[in-house]
């Protein structure tokens, strides 16, 4: 009996050969967009495959996962698990995820698709049609599981539309735009090594840990389900940049270049999770500043001294994100305090047990800089004039985040940081050095920007004032404001037996008006 | 230092628990990070596993690719076979 | 650095051109060391308002419920103008002053520096 096949050889048996030599159109023509940005491959048989899973095992594996995964969902309904939640309080930060991540899931199934079409070579279009399936599963589980939420708390009613217009969307939104408006290998060094194989362990591990903490078993069902994907993902985008740096030593500059700006952009990106992390969790297992030491410091350190070898650097101002680990949830949480009153999520001032949590994790700068801001808002609050920003902030043209980031590495960390460009005779403003050099090095891409806040001003967004717009945005009025008093509280607390149940959701919007 | 280190992250289910067990067995210098819901194995250098030992743990022929049911996370190079599946940096 | 394209030029479309404000420019306005408002705001605002009408109008809508709004005495606010430093002649027109489409006005209020002068 012949002896059985390692699993190199099969998976190279039922992957390689797929293809076929193009005969009534050239091979540049039926792949056209593989040479376009620069990028020289010379031989596509020498890609390693990350995770030698076959298609019968991805299938077998992928269907049990999902088995798994919607027994517990259907538990979950039945038993009104909602209810063992640590406070409803943490429906905010799903209200976030199905507006802000799983929009993006879909989007990277619809390009994981294209490059399954566009890269040439048979094991990375196989790996990149697997990846594509995945990221749809996500959106559908995150879908599925959420929906359960959305039958008892506000702002999860339309998540897709919101994601094409709302304010502080066009952050995500715009950040996959500008890698899936780019080239094949753009896109799969920004998608799947800069954010999933850099940073995407910070928005799942900790906080998807965070959801267990805090009595949330479904969300941890479908996280952690869609997080063990991840790892076959992230382990695709190491094999691609590891690919592209031994098959010609002129795609190194390229591919630095690419690694530089998606890290930077997809880190700006993170400063919502930031926020999720220390301010949305009742409890919290870890701050975001250990989460970053964890697994970009120590993680990222450890992973490009091993790629030092092919010439590759850490990413540019990756030491200036980690001097902001300290800042970066408390000015994102801020952002959305002058703001919550046109979002569609509630946030309140933490508690003084939070606070001390805050004061013990970060002990250079929250009882300096942030609590004094908490007590100032508390007093206000206590004097009925709980403050609300009413006008609309200034945007970076590039990640599109209000611009509230400071000059912590120039250590003036309570003064905010302004950086301009000119381009054809228009001013564009940036919230950083690292914003600032993406604008510059392709600024006539990053003109076409739709910032949300212009797009008011220009009279694209259903109207003039606040309530026109959250109206075009689909937001109900009791959608956003102070979680205490809000709609989701009322709805709480009467489903605790605490209250009786709410007649009507309360008017939290008519306090900032 | 921490220059090269790798880690495994598995969901803190019955099912990984094969797995945890044998990455606990086989890689004694490892630490084990229990946070809600997960755990994180941490080496330095390599992690890893062989299809023997998890077979031991779970009482019955484990196939290693069953690790994708309930891995969460990784850091490391993979090298993997039938018989065995490592994480390495060097 | 130009953006690499399948064929052709990139298509470039300034997408926030002066054209499409209305007969307005935009102006963005910052206080410095006052953090607890987030940002500088973005208003859309004539060319022809008058300087004066940014301090008294315009920025209380949104700054005036800080504390330290009260206690500005404007005569020795310190501006700058895109980065430089400038004296604004109230009376003068918004486009007089130097200010355009876009422009950035900072100022900074001396001897109030935010909440219990802590930059908030």
């Amino acid at each position: 009996m012949a002896k059985k096949l390692n699993m190199r050889k099969r998976y190279e048996l039922l992957t390689r050969g797929l293809g076929w030599e193009p005969t009534y159109q050239s091979k540049d023509k039926v792949f056209a967009q593989e040479a376009y940005e620069g990028i020289k491959i010379t031989d596509w048989s020498k890609w390693e495959d990350p995770f030698r899973l076959t298609a019968d095992a991805y299938w077998k594996y992928q269907a049990e996962k999902d088995k798994k995964l919607y027994a517990v969902m259907d538990s979950f309904a039945q038993n009104n698990a909602h209810l063992n939640l640590a406070d409803a309080s943490y429906v905010n930060a799903l209200k976030l995820f199905i507006q802000g991540v799983s929009p993006l899931e879909y989007a990277a199934h619809r390009n994981f698709a294209r490059l399954a079409r566009q890269l040439s070579g048979e094991g990375a279009q196989i790996a990149c049609q697997m990846q594509s399936i995945d990221e749809l599963r996500h959106a559908q589980t995150q879908i599925h599981t959420i929906s359960h939420y959305n039958k008892h708390f506000n702002g999860m009613h339309d998540p897709f539309h919101m994601f094409d217009r709302v304010w502080y969307l066009s952050v995500p939104k715009s950040y996959f735009d500008d890698a899936s408006s780019a080239g094949p290998f753009e896109f799969i060094t920004s998608v799947s090594f800069s954010f999933e194989y850099l940073l995407t362990n910070l928005l799942f591990v900790p906080f998807m840990s965070g959801a267990a903490y805090n009595g949330d078993m479904a969300t941890v069902t479908f996280g952690f389900s869609a997080q063990s994907d991840e790892s076959r993902h992230m382990t695709l985008g190491l094999e691609i940049i590891k690919f592209l740096l031994e098959q010609h030593e002129d795609n190194l500059p390229i591919v630095q270049g690419w690694i530089d700006k998606h890290f930077w952009r997809a880190y700006r990106l993170l400063g919502l999770v930031a926020m999720m992390q220390d301010y949305f969790l009742p409890e919290s297992p870890m701050s975001w500043k250990e989460g970053w030491q964890i697994y970009f410091v120590e993680n990222a350190g450890a992973l490009f001294n091993d790629l030092g070898r092919y010439g590759l650097k850490m990413p540019k101002y990756h030491e200036i994100a980690t001097a902001e680990a300290d800042h970066i949830s408390h000015q994102v949480f801020g952002i959305f305090y002058n703001y919550i009153h046109a979002a569609a999520f509630n946030l309140g001032l933490p508690s003084e047990a939070k606070m001390n949590w805050l004061s013990e994790k970060y002990p250079d700068t929250f009882d300096k800089y942030y609590r004094p801001r908490m007590e100032m808002w508390a007093e206000m609050a206590k004097e009925g004039k709980r403050f609300f920003n009413m006008g609309l902030p200034q945007l970076c043209q590039v990640c599109q985040i209000p611009m509230g980031f400071t000059e912590i590495a120039k250590g003036d960390p309570m003064q905010i940081a302004y950086r301009v460009s000119e381009y054809q005779g228009e001013k564009f403003h940036t919230c950083s050095d690292g914003c600032k050099t993406i604008f510059d090095y392709e600024p006539a891409k990053y003109v076409n920007a739709w910032l949300p806040v212009h797009q008011i001003f220009q009279g694209n967004c259903g109207g003039a004032a606040v309530p026109d717009v959250l109206n075009w945005y689909h937001f109900h009025p009791e959608d956003g404001g102070d979680y205490v008093g809000s709609a989701d509280e009322a709805r709480w607390k009467a489903m605790k037996g605490e209250a009786a149940a709410p007649e009507a959701a309360q008017p939290t919007q008519a306090d900032a008006a | 230092m921490s220059e090269n280190k790798v880690f495994m992250i598995f969901q803190n289910t019955a099912d990984a628990q094969p797995f945890i067990s044998a990455f606990a067995q086989e890689n004694p210098e490892a630490t084990l990070n229990y946070q809600p819901g997960m755990v994180r194995i941490e080496g330095l250098g390599e992690l890893g596993i062989t299809q023997e030992v998890v077979s031991e743990f779970a009482g019955r022929a484990v196939d290693l690719q069953e690790l994708h049911l309930t891995l969460i996370s990784l850091s490391g190079n993979i090298d993997e076979d039938d018989d065995y599946f490592r994480i390495t940096r060097h | 650095m130009t953006v690499k394209c399948i064929q052709g030029e990139y298509p470039s479309v300034h997408m926030d051109s002066v054209d499409r404000f209305h007969g307005n420019q935009l102006v963005y306005v910052g206080w410095d060391h006052h953090t607890s408002i987030c940002t500088a705001n973005a208003y859309p605002l004539p060319p022809d308002m008058p300087f004066g009408a940014l301090t008294e109008a315009v920025l209380p809508s949104v700054l005036a419920p800080h504390p330290d709004f009260a206690h500005i005495d404007w005569s020795k606010v310190e501006w700058l103008l895109d980065g430089q430093t400038f004296t604004p002649d109230m009376a003068k027109s918004l486009k007089d002053n130097g200010v355009g489409h876009k422009s950035l006005i900072r100022f900074k209020t001396p001897g109030l520096n935010g909440y219990q002068g802590t930059g908030n």
